[in-house]
């Protein structure tokens, strides 16, 4: 007997991913889900953001690995609260796995919520864990043909952050063609090239995140 | 990659569906997938395999079908499909390359399943 069943595979990543999305509405707090390849510099782009913008704003961090809590080890030296979540071989992070994470943050007064995913970007792409947006870095000494050859998550991502820009002397990487191919894909994604270690750009990336918080604080 | 998790929360629907359907065994699922979710056939069937050894649902049939990817184009709403291996494209129509809206090809469900 067929039985025509028509359900979404991800049903359930989903619901809960749309609870914790309501959950953090009503406490004011922006989101972000940060993707990247291994070794992009999402770890460091979270602790100058920290530390940079700590008088100003509370942040938190959910650090997603497949191994170890190095990360969430990092980020807490700045002052933030983080926590670690170890995948065990999964390649993402789910909504259920950040569900059970921030039960141990303090979230009252917080501002904005990090959530470093696993490095690897095909497939937290198809994965929502309850946030507001998707950053995906992108570090030059990647090549700049990821846009087109992983096209889903620059389509699905609200910011691009073209990363160690201190090395463009070294590779051949062209800023214009990859912010260039990321527009094809996502016409209104904000692209920020910037270096985590010189500091450069990082301004943008700042007036970025305040922009998005009083927004989602206006609309609330 | 990401294809254990799926065979994981596909399992977990087939199920529900079983059990919704009052149904012991289950013959074949079929799945459509969008190109754009990037789910490769052969890791799937892998997973499904692996996951379901010794179970009721061990042996059934897999099968996939892939959904083009269809934009349609914000400059003159003409829906196109991208020629060759690129999944974004200019539009044939008039040439636009910005803002296309994804139509289909991000999909990953269940179509039916067959039970006995
Ligand atoms: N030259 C240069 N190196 C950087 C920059 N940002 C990060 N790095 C280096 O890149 C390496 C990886 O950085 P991480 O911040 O650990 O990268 P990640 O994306 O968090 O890595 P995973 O969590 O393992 O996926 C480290 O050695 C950093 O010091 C930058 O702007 N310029
Ligand atoms: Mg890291
Ligand atoms: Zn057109």
């Amino acid at each position: 007997m067929q039985i025509p069943v028509v359900r979404n595979i991800l049903e359930a990543n989903a619901r809960i991913a749309a609870d914790l999305k309501d959950f953090f509405a009503g406490k004011g707090i922006l989101v972000l889900n940060l993707m990247s390849s291994p070794g992009a510099g999402k770890t460091t782009l979270l602790e100058r953001t920290l530390t940079d913008l700590a008088p100003e704003l509370r942040m938190a961090v959910v650090e997603g690995d497949l191994q170890t809590d190095n990360d969430a080890r990092r980020v807490a030296a700045t002052g933030a609260q983080a926590v670690q979540i170890n995948t065990e071989g999964g390649c993402h992070l789910t909504s259920s796995q950040v569900q059970e994470a921030i039960k141990s943050l303090d979230l009252e007064g917080l501002d904005i919520l990090f959530i470093e995913n696993v490095g690897n970007l095909v497939c937290p792409a198809e994965f929502d864990v309850g946030e507001d947006f998707k950053v995906t870095l992108l570090s030059v000494a990647e090549g700049d043909d990821k846009p087109e050859k992983y096209p889903l998550m620059f389509h699905i991502s609200a910011a691009l952050v073209l990363n160690k820009v201190d090395l463009l002397p070294y590779v051949d990487f062209d800023l214009d063609r990859a912010s260039r191919h990321a527009r094809v894909l996502n016409e209104c994604i904000s692209v920020f090239p910037v270096s985590a270690r010189s500091r450069e750009g990082l301004d943008a990336w700042y007036d970025w995140l305040r922009q998005r918080l009083a927004a989602k604080r206006a609309s609330a | 990659m990401h294809e254990l998790s799926i065979a994981q929360s596909l399992i977990a629907l087939i199920e529900d569906e079983m059990a919704k359907h009052g149904k012991k065994t289950l013959l074949t699922v079929k799945i459509k997938h969008g190109r754009l979710s990037a789910v490769v056939p052969e890791a799937l069937e892998m997973g499904f395999t692996a996951l379901t050894m010794d179970t009721r649902l061990a042996g059934a049939r897999l099968e996939l079908e892939e959904i083009p990817v269809v934009l349609r184009c914000r400059a003159c709403s003409r829906e196109f499909t991208p020629e060759g291996s690129s999944a974004f494209a200019p539009c044939p129509g008039c040439g636009e390359e910005l803002g296309h809206a994804v139509v289909s090809g991000r999909e990953l469900y269940i179509e039916y399943l067959e039970l006995e």
